[in-house]
């Protein structure tokens, strides 16, 4: 066990977990960060990516030690109030089915656009190529993605 | 086509209030069974308060099929509110007062009758409260927009105004209750925003998964991985030895019902914790009586049973003696193996069992079964156990069953606080009720004019309902010739058999279930048997469906395929293509249809080959009658969805059997369709006034043998074994 502090959505907290605890379960079970998904545990799926220092990650195989006061984004803290232009696409186009993979794909697609405000498709494809989206709504999130770059959440 | 009875029950849920209860049917059996017990429970429940509010209660879940958005749609539209003005909640798991369950592509099919009577038959006792109050004719009256209006007089109360009044007033019947004039739709046929999108993107979407209580523990068990194997004997030490793992047990296996395999269950204060506890764990198996099973095995069973006849489903004129003396006759063998469900959020369950009640979050597609699943292994009484059932991180039938909840109830019931049960991938691929393994035979004849003379069809398969069924009610072929026996194409000599082939494999119910099977089995030998005659795959079939026919195979069977509506979609999907248009070097067209939970789909696909044999699906354009479609965008998605998902059963992932075990454990060695990959989908629907039908599975079938015919447009070889890796 070690004592390690998490900046988790601006927010500083306190863990005290064994340092090889990946980050997802952290945030999962101890801080009750639930947005964040478990689809396989071994960085197949991409359910369960967050931002570290604006970095998409895999939380499953990260270590909750390499992160110890790193800045953390969770789907939770990607816009207060579902106002980023991703959200408002996600929307618009109607992506998501069951959900359940729609945070990871976010997360991706956020980092994507934070890097690259204007994504073609083989960019898209880049950043989002790990994830896994067993409703298949791949066309709408593909389709989001542009509608955000765009200007067009709306 | 509703034959249930139609229930009105007034003033039940305390204070002024209308309230209307009302059964869907969409199943006979269940229908004739809930004939004999009273009081009948109800699917949904109807409520408007004094302010006016409308609630439908409803026992249906949401698995992002959209149920939830477009059952309201089509109460809103008798009862004239605005959309936005029904509020939807998820009904309490009780029995004795609803129906559960969702699947079947059932849920708006099944309601679009029943909610339409009962939003009329609610709206009727409006008009006549109404009409009481003002002392004139009910027909000077009309609804409108969440008001009775008296045209004459221009004065109106709302509907909260009412609801006490109305609430006294005799029921109209059901039948005879007058419904909107289909034209006068302004709700229904609209493609309206789905309203379980926006906690979709925030991260505030609760599915079983995410249920937290004080004082939760978590759990998982360490199952013996060849099919039907227990422990015999383990060691806890090393488990009990890691940080926050507090208690290790075993679970019995339970069998007929539920199906669950047994094991060692580990709980910890973290997911984690439970996780590094079971692979601390030391277990000698037992490996059972399956542990010789292996696709091999399997395939060479199937071959043996399948050069013997099976039971005949279907015989009509003789195609053994037109096979004889066939101008030209094609023989072909097709397989399908094992497919894993793989929702992407893991099976879970969780429970607080106490000594006199117990609760229950479980993302399931059958609440009423977890209740009676926990009753059972904990003795407790049905009604003291109280189920929620929570968002669900995909369903397409695995969720249907009950053995994550036994699981969950065993564990909760020792540990006496409570737990949350979780599997994790590699205990969702290994311990699947998989899409049945297939093998069948044909033999086929075309004369000498280019016409389908004969066709003899010989299934064999890992059936469902052996798995399933009492051993003395087997009725093997029950959820396996579907799509088959009701080939829609005429053929003067046609004889279909099914024979099962034992396996410990567990099998059940998958996203269309048979359909998907055999639809890609039809559809590739109708396609083999226009390449023997030389003609245009889709001329060949429009041909063969030139005179009109309904067709009821089983002869038992609830729905009736009408080849006109067949025809239909074939034309519209071949329309829409481009069929016949010159298309970029390498490429190939091929061309499927299917008919399944009453609806009529038919997809033509644009498939090209690379230099090392990689198929890239380019387009499928869709052409989809499942009658009237209630919320359109809604209808597109689904079926997007099941193209996608039979697409990666064509072309990706499979479960392939070693040792009694699944080969497969997680996302790199069962591989699924990706955004890389997803070819551009078109959904074209016909418009239509027929009731609505199933959407959630329909658009499944047509997937791989539209592929596969495309790879044999453009290529020349025609396959024949899913999933097709490399051509
Ligand atoms: S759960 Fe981390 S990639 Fe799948
Ligand atoms: S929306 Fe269900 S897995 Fe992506």
């Amino acid at each position: 066990m070690a004592e390690l502090t998490l900046v988790v959505n601006g927010r500083s907290q306190a863990v005290d977990v064994a340092p090889d605890t990946p980050l997802l379960w952290v945030l999962r079970d101890a801080l009750g960060y639930t947005g964040t998904k478990y689809g396989c545990g071994m960085s197949q799926c991409g359910a369960c990516t967050v931002h570290v220092e604006g970095v998409a990650a895999r939380s499953c195989v990260t270590p909750v030690g390499t992160v110890d006061g790193k800045k953390i984004t969770t789907i939770e803290g990607l816009s207060a109030d579902r106002s980023h232009p991703l959200q408002q696409a996600w929307i618009a186009e109607q992506v998501p089915q069951c959900g359940y993979c729609q945070s990871g794909m976010l997360m991706s697609a956020s980092a994507l656009l934070a890097k690259k405000p204007r994504p073609t498709d083989a960019d898209i494809d880049d950043a989002l190529g790990g994830h896994i989206c067993r409703c298949g709504t791949y066309q709408r999130i593909r389709r989001a993605v542009h509608r955000a770059a765009e200007g067009g959440g709306k | 086509m509703t034959t249930r009875r139609a229930f009105l029950k007034t003033g039940a849920a305390g204070g002024a209030a209308l309230v209307v209860g009302f059964r869907f049917s969409i199943d006979a059996l269940a229908q004739e069974a809930q004939e004999k017990k009273k009081p009948s429970p109800f699917d949904a429940w109807i409520h408007i308060d004094k302010s006016g509010t409308v609630t439908l209660i409803t026992a249906k879940s949401e698995m992002g099929q959209g149920a939830l958005t477009a059952m309201p749609m089509i109460l809103a539209e008798e009862l004239e509110v605005d959309w936005n003005g029904v509020r939807v909640e998820q009904a309490p798991t009780d029995p004795s007062i609803y129906d559960h369950g969702t699947g079947g592509s059932g849920s708006v099919a099944g309601s679009w009758l029943p909610l339409r009577q009962a939003g009329a038959a609610a709206r009727e006792m409006l008009v006549r409260a109404a009409a009481t109050a003002w002392n004139v004719e009910p027909a000077t009256c009309r609804a409108e927009k969440g008001f009775i209006v008296h045209g004459p007089r221009r004065r109106r109360l709302a509907y909260g105004e009412l609801v006490e009044a109305a609430s006294k007033l005799p029921i109209p019947d059901f039948n005879k209750v007058p419904l909107k004039n289909p034209d006068d739709f302004h709700i229904v046929g609209q493609s309206i925003a789905r309203t379980d999108i926006p906690s979709k993107v925030d991260g505030s979407a609760r599915f079983g998964i995410d249920v937290r209580v004080p004082g939760l523990l978590y759990a998982v068990v360490a199952r013996c991985p060849t099919f039907g194997g227990k422990a015999a004997r383990f060691d806890a030490t090393k488990a009990k030895a890691i940080a926050g793992v507090r208690h290790v047990l075993e679970i019995p296996a339970v069998g007929a019902g539920a199906h669950t395999a047994g094991g060692i269950a580990v709980v910890a204060d973290s997911t984690w914790a439970a996780m590094q506890g079971r692979q601390a764990l030391q277990i000698d198996w037992d490996h059972g009586p399956h542990a010789s099973e292996s696709s091999q095995t399997l395939r060479q069973a199937s071959e043996t049973i399948a050069a013997q006849p099976g039971k005949v489903v279907r015989n009509e004129g003789d195609a053994a003696a037109t096979l004889v003396g066939a101008e030209q006759k094609v023989d072909a063998v097709y397989e399908l193996p094992f497919q894993a469900h793989a929702t992407m959020e893991p099976m879970n369950c969780t429970v607080d069992i106490r000594a006199d009640r117990a609760e229950a979050w479980s993302p399931t597609q059958a609440p009423d079964w977890t209740r009676s699943a926990i009753a059972q292994v904990t003795g407790l009484p049905p009604p003291s156990i109280n189920v929620h059932t929570t968002l669900m991180g995909g369903g397409f039938g695995r969720r249907y069953q009950a053995d994550f909840v036994v699981e969950a109830a065993q564990v909760g019931k020792a540990v006496g606080a409570p737990v949350q049960l979780l599997w994790t991938r590699e205990d969702d691929m290994r311990h699947d009720f998989y899409r049945p393994f297939a093998y069948h035979r044909l033999s086929g004849a075309v004369d000498a004019k280019g016409n389908a003379v004969a066709w003899h069809h010989r299934i064999v398969s890992t059936s469902i309902r052996s798995f399933w069924d009492p051993p003395d009610r087997v009725k093997p072929e029950a959820s396996e010739i579907g799509g088959a026996v009701d080939l829609a194409y005429a053929v003067p000599n046609l004889r279909v058999e099914y024979a099962p082939v034992p396996s410990g494999v567990p099998v059940a119910w998958w996203r269309s279930v048979e359909a998907s099977l055999n639809a890609f089995v039809v559809e590739g030998f109708i396609d083999e048997l226009a390449a023997a005659a030389k003609a245009d795959p889709l001329a060949f079939r429009q041909r063969l469906l030139a005179e009109p026919r309904m067709i009821k195979q089983p002869p038992d069977s609830e729905s009736a395929l009408d080849t006109r509506r067949f025809k239909g979609v074939l034309d519209l999907a071949a329309a829409k293509a481009g069929w016949g248009s010159p298309l970029p070097a390498g490429r190939g067209r091929g061309i499927a249809c299917a008919f399944s939970f009453d609806s009529y789909v038919a997809e033509v696909a644009e498939v090209s080959v690379d230099k090392a044999g990689l198929p890239h699906v380019h387009r499928v354009v869709c052409a989809v009658d499942c009658g009237r479609a209630v919320n359109p965008d809604g209808v597109r998605a689904q079926v997007e969805s099941a193209v996608v998902y039979g697409l990666s059963a064509a072309l990706k992932g499979a479960i392939t059997i070693a040792g009694g075990r699944a080969e497969q454990s997680n996302f790199h060695d069962f591989e699924v369709m990706r955004i890389q990959e997803m070819p551009v989908v078109e959904v074209h629907l016909v418009a239509s006034t027929e009731r609505p039908t199933g959407i959630g599975e329909p658009g499944l079938p047509p997937a791989a043998p539209a592929v596969a015919n495309a790879i044999f447009a453009a290529t020349g070889k025609r396959l024949r074994r899913l999933p097709i890796l490399r051509v």
